[in-house]
């Protein structure tokens, strides 16, 4: 591991360590191609194996076997030749496969033949009243603190949503001996019948039986309510208490942690700023870019593998790392000889359908009303949004102007969807009409002496002002 | 290892982010906005949400939640605006 890039120029840059970026990095460098891997995190493994090398959470039944296979694709992308960087930020990208990327307090800028956007996917913003409120936070938060560093809850806790990942995480915290009050299930009564079609090739997919198992793992233990139609946490200056509506009875529970989550989708701020062509996906409900199968974008030169491609889970992550390694490969060597690796794919991919169905989260927990704060960095509500298209804002981007939503640090990830489809409902159009906001480099927010420092060639000062 | 919050020293574990040593701690942690002076804690714990924004050894809106700890670390915990100079 270095600390930054070696070279100015690679044949492959790989972004993101994850399932995806792991197993192309380790594709690419096996064919001898230059290849840079780089990832934010201070280890691999991405989200579904996060600190695969670190965890303090050594025996193997406490994070299941899923966790662990993660060990093995990490050493091997480690051993395979490809220079990996962690810790290092890429916040520009652009159609020249220009990368601007921050690593340890200073900028560096390379330039890449080809480029695989792996960076993954991140909780859906799951925006109900007093979910900025200190005790609230999202299962992947405490699942990555759990992975971290061997944390759970302790105090009164609430699991709020939907999804395979709401049962994954709390069996493992049960597992390790934390606590967990009572749990939420927020998947509609509806979606149990629409998915309906979709069951068979779900029930003959790995998922099924190992998804039964662990919820009938947490059933035995914690107090699930399911059918719950709404949501809201209150407190004074942090949480206190969690009101929902099941079966039309509200009730009360106290609490001082709230984990909410309603499934994942696509990072796309990285693909987006690149100018990658995305569209409004109607059956998982966010962006995902429009793609060949090999991953290629609507750039030549940029391919996406993983769940920024659309959400596929950590198998089809990796076999579209895979594809779109093997892509990078042919286009630099058209007489390698590279397997297809489509069948394998499409087995990974088997049973999503049904899952996205299912999973597809309620309307009232996307679309939030009145005083609910839609954009957490710039406090702004449902109701903020609303008077804005009552005086003419017409898309996310002219909103910005009004209300600075999307402008603050976190630049649209914890509000965009809920944007678009507010303003979507309010003005009577469809998502993909409305748009989501442009965005730009620098996609991470990076201190003024790292751009101060970058080398003052005419190739580095060009890319920042383009960004 | 030993780091320093608003010059209390807690203990941390080798491998925590600061995010997370903060929250284990115990300490009342959370940071005021900028925009309202509304408390916040860590939300997402992945680099998304940015409500772990703190001053890490004088440089202030750092994320917390993708900082590792090092020994001898000095947290302040912002309190609205980011101060000048930091
Ligand atoms: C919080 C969370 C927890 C999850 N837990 C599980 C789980 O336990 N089990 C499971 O099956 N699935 C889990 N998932 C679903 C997850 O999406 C997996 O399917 C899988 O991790 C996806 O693999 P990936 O390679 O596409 O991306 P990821 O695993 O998400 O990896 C993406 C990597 O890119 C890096 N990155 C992102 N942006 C940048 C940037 N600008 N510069 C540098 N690096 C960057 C990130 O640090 C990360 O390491 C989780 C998802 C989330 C959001
Ligand atoms: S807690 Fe969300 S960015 Fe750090």
């Amino acid at each position: 591991m270095s600390a930054v890039p070696k070279h100015e120029n690679y044949d492959v840059v790989v972004i993101g360590a994850g399932p995806a970026g792991l197993a192309a990095a380790e594709m690419t460098a096996g064919f001898a191609l230059s290849t840079l891997l780089l990832d934010e995190n201070a280890g691999p493994g991405g989200q579904v194996w996060r600190a695969i090398n670190s965890t303090p959470v050594k025996s193997e039944a406490l994070l299941g076997s899923d966790y662990w296979s993660g060990a093995e694709i990490a050493k091997a992308a480690r051993d395979s030749g490809a220079e990996i960087i962690h810790r290092a930020t890429v916040w520009s990208l652009d159609r020249n496969l220009e990368i601007g990327v921050s690593v340890g307090g200073g900028s560096a800028f390379i330039k890449a033949k080809r480029v695989i956007i792996a960076t993954g996917a991140q909780e859906r913003p799951f925006p109900i009243p007093g979910w900025t409120l200190p005790g609230v936070m999202t299962a992947g938060a405490a699942q990555t603190m759990l992975k971290s560093s061997g944390l759970v809850p302790d105090c009164p806790t609430v699991l709020a949503g939907q999804g395979p990942l709401l049962w994954l995480l709390a069996a493992q915290i049960l597992r390790l001996g934390g606590r967990i009050d009572h749990i939420l299930d927020t998947t509609p009564r509806a979606n149990y019948i629409a998915a309906l079609p979709h069951a068979f090739a779900f029930f003959t997919s790995p998922y099924f039986g190992k998804g039964l198992a662990m919820m009938r793992e947490v059933r035995a233990k914690v107090r699930v309510t399911s059918g719950v139609t709404e949501l809201a946490a209150s407190g004074n200056g942090k949480l206190e208490s969690v009101t929902y509506v099941a079966g039309g009875k509200r009730e009360t529970l106290p609490a001082e942690l709230l984990l909410l989550h309603q499934g994942v989708v696509p990072n796309v701020n990285l693909a987006m700023a690149a100018g990658v062509e995305h569209r409004w996906n109607e059956l998982q409900l966010c962006w995902t870019p429009v793609l060949d199968a090999f991953g290629n974008s609507s750039i030549a030169g940029i391919a996406i593998a993983g769940d920024g491609a659309g959400i596929g889970g950590a198998q089809a992550a990796v076999w579209r790392g895979r594809a779109a390694a093997g892509s990078a490969i042919k286009a630099a060597r058209s007489n390698a000889k590279v397997s297809d690796v489509s069948p394998q794919l499409r087995r990974a991919e088997r049973g999503r359908a049904f899952l996205d169905v299912l999973f597809q989260p309620a309307k009232q927990f996307r679309i939030p009303q009145g005083d609910t704060i839609v954009c957490r960095c710039e406090e702004i509500t449902a109701k903020d949004v609303l008077d804005s298209v009552a005086i003419g804002a017409t898309g996310p981007n002219q909103l910005k102007a009004y209300r600075r939503t999307g402008m603050g640090p976190c630049q649209g990830r914890l509000c965009g969807l809920t944007v678009t489809e507010l303003m979507a409902e309010a003005r009577g159009k469809t998502p993909q009409e409305i748009g989501y906001y442009r965005l730009r480099a620098p996609v991470k927010p990076i201190m003024l002496s790292e751009l101060a420092s970058l080398p003052k060639n005419d190739e580095a000062t060009k890319a920042v002002v383009r960004g | 290892m030993t780091i320093h919050v608003e010059g209390h020293p807690i203990t941390a574990r080798e491998g925590d982010t600061v995010s997370a040593a903060l929250l284990a701690s115990g300490l009342d942690v959370r940071r005021a906005t900028a925009v309202s002076g509304a408390k916040r804690l860590p939300y997402c714990m992945m680099g998304v949400c940015f409500d772990c924004l703190v001053t890490i050894d004088g440089v202030g809106n750092r994320q917390g939640c993708l900082v590792p700890v090092a020994e001898g670390m000095q947290i302040d915990i912002q309190k609205g605006k980011r101060e000048i100079g930091k």
